[in-house]
């Protein structure tokens, strides 16, 4: 189960750990009971979402939100709920660490009558013990330079080595990979799980040597597509269209995308566990999810913010989560990730590696 | 320490308390911050809730341990040797040169030393990618038509190790070196050897200490590096810090990682031990 450090800990910097420190120190409680403490990775991306959720939401519920940040919150969560007294309320996190911590009795069930917004969203986005709260998604990027005529679409292009000649780059890492092999291999987008480890094992051997790297952090995957040293890539759409933003001439697609989340969950025996189920409510409402793509290139985790009118079209045609967007991709089961199978996939990825 | 006939027995021995009371700051220093963790790490590979051979069942059961054990052999043994081949040269000018310039060799072996690890292995990445400063360079020459690969792979790691270790083998070296005599090389000469043969007489013996301290240090340092094969091995070259890494992700459980980090320690310990038995070290390491 490491997909936690990876997307956490890589996907966005450490820069906010200070940011979240000075925020915890001049946002004093008013009163014990009306606050909750707040964690998630860091970075921009603690900004983004401290200006779209968290300020509006600890107004329109009169409570003090006190935030810490930790790009791998698992092994705090087992040890603040080992100790009995956790002083955490709310964890954002990947939203496999939400369903194996409660599995391992680490985390609050959720009771959703409480939490009304998350009715509107789809019934894949929640489980007992979390609600999805932001979306991003593993695409195909590349090189508008090497592929100026016509532009690679689907993993079975990937794989496509006649016709789309290049190096390419994967991600060191089991998640996303096995589901693009998959697909490649002609499996759809929606009958994916549970996944065929061999098949897409077998099928990865048949592009290994084409790829000439296997990144590990999302800064690596922007600077081999953006510095030319791979053609074709598996990255996370916020890396691939922040280079776009810079002027890069480089692509992607969100078909055949694999789209992934960070949940919202409560650690059990949390001190303030009334208002943080109040929070997780607020934290999914629709106008404040619809709030954070104007502030980072995540999308919301509720669909009903694409309503809101906050959202401009041309944005939404942009994020990952957008219905049109989210329709061609495949939307990944954290489910099985964390079930033993999944965790028997991880741990052959080395031995895959190293032959 | 031989005492003289004129220093009693009883000034010798409050010479050697008032000696272990001044080593011990640093004693304790060292049992608080380096012996008890260890311990600590070591004592969590057998023991959790209960005693457990768990860790060490799957690191001698699964192939990709020894995979990584000996790539990480392989690549460490392969850095100290191309160190100890250029660095000895370089270390032998520096001591046998002016003072002057013995300064400009070793400022410029230093100066990288004081830059971060992590900027010098990005700058080898730059230096040796796709598009990088060698491939362009060669293609401008036309030697190659296709870049080649330079990074991502197994070179890439090596190149940059050794750029990053190059140090700890030269200061050393430079050291031993120093304080050989050249009297005795002189009279080496005047015995009608040629320099070829003085050198490999005289220098080369002597300078041995430098040469076994700094492949020593080199080859330690690299059994643990995991900032170039992490950037610069293209997700293929895994050595054991990696898997260290890992197992803490994988198995939640510091067990998992530092029963890896004991396995290295050990085998670390036995090449040590057989080195110490086929090398006379007392003969070597004894100035006489």
């Amino acid at each position: 189960m490491t997909f936690a450090l990876h997307s956490a800990l890589l996907r966005r910097t450490l820069l906010g750990a200070s940011f979240a420190l000075v925020t915890t120190l001049t946002s004093l409680p008013a009163h014990a009971e009306d606050q909750i403490t707040f964690v998630s990775q860091g970075g921009a991306y603690q900004k983004a979402q401290t200006v779209a959720i968290l300020d509006p939401a600890a107004k329109t519920l009169n409570i003090t939100i006190n935030q810490d940040s930790i790009p791998d919150a698992w092994p705090a969560i087992k040890t603040q709920v080992g100790s009995g007294k956790p002083t955490w309320d709310v964890v954002d996190t990947p939203t496999g660490y939400c369903l194996r911590g409660g599995e391992q009795g680490l985390i609050e069930k959720l009771d959703f009558s409480k939490i009304p917004n998350a009715a509107a969203m789809p019934a894949a986005y929640r489980s007992d013990y979390s609600v999805a709260y932001e979306f991003y998604s593993s695409v195909l990027a590349y090189s508008q330079k090497t592929y100026a005529g016509i532009a690679p679409n689907s993993w079975a292009d990937f794989w496509d080595v006649k016709k789309f000649p290049g190096r390419r780059a994967l991600r060191n890492h089991p998640i996303a990979t096995l589901e693009a092999a998959l697909m490649a291999d002609g499996v759809a987008p929606d009958k994916l799980y549970p996944l065929d480890v061999d098949r897409a094992f077998r099928k990865l051997e048949e592009i290994k040597p084409y790829v000439t790297v296997w990144w590990t952090s999302g800064a690596q995957s922007a600077q081999l597509l953006n510095d030319g040293e791979v053609d074709m890539i598996m990255a996370w759409n916020g890396r691939v269209s922040a280079l776009i933003d810079d002027g890069a001439k480089v692509g992607f697609t969100y078909n055949q995308g694999v789209l992934q989340s960070t949940s919202l969950c409560i650690l059990k025996g949390a001190p303030n566990l009334p208002t943080a189920v109040r929070f997780l409510n607020e934290a999914v409402d629709p106008v404040n999810q619809a709030n954070l793509p104007l502030h980072i290139d995540y999308g919301p985790a509720n669909p009903r913010a694409f309503d809101t009118g906050v959202i401009k079209p041309e944005r939404a045609a942009q994020l990952p989560s957008a219905p049109e967007n989210a329709a061609k991709q495949a939307l990944m089961s954290y489910a099985w990730w964390s079930s033993p199978a999944g965790e028997d996939a991880e741990k052959r990825w080395v031995a895959f590696m190293q032959k | 320490m031989r005492a003289t006939p004129d220093i009693s027995a009883k000034h010798q021995r409050r010479e050697q308390a008032l000696m272990l009371a001044l080593t011990l700051p640093a004693l304790l220093v060292i049992l608080s911050l380096v012996v008890l963790p260890v311990a600590w790490l070591a004592w969590q590979s057998i023991y959790h809730s209960g005693f457990t051979l768990e860790h060490y069942r799957r690191i001698f059961s699964e192939a990709i341990y020894w995979r990584s054990f000996a790539l990480t052999f392989e690549i460490s043994l392969l850095v100290t040797l191309l160190a100890l081949v250029l660095g000895y040269p370089i270390a032998f000018a520096a001591s046998s040169a002016r003072r002057g310039w013995s300064i400009v060799i070793l400022a410029l072996v230093v100066l990288p030393f004081w830059t971060s690890v992590l900027v010098r292995a990005y700058a080898w990445l730059a230096l040796l990618q796709r598009n990088g400063v060698i491939n362009h360079l060669l293609e401008d020459l036309g030697l190659i038509h296709e870049p080649l690969v330079l990074v991502h792979n197994t070179f890439g790691t090596v190149v940059a190790t050794l750029h990053i270790l190059l140090p700890f083998m030269v200061l050393p070296l430079y050291a031993t070196m120093q304080k050989i005599p050249r009297d005795l090389l002189q009279a080496g000469a005047s015995l009608g050897a040629n320099p070829a043969l003085v050198f490999w007489k005289v220098f080369l013996p002597l300078s041995l200490p430098g040469v076994l301290a700094g492949s020593t240090l080199v080859f330690v340092l690299s059994l643990g590096f995991y900032i170039t094969p992490e950037l610069l091995g293209g997700g293929r070259t895994i050595m054991v810090s990696m898997l260290v890494s890992r197992n803490v992700e994988l198995y939640d459980q510091w067990g998992a990682a530092s029963a890896v980090g004991v396995v290295l320690l050990a085998a670390v310990g036995v090449i040590f031990f057989a080195v110490s038995r086929a090398i006379p070290l007392d003969r070597v390491l004894g100035q006489k």
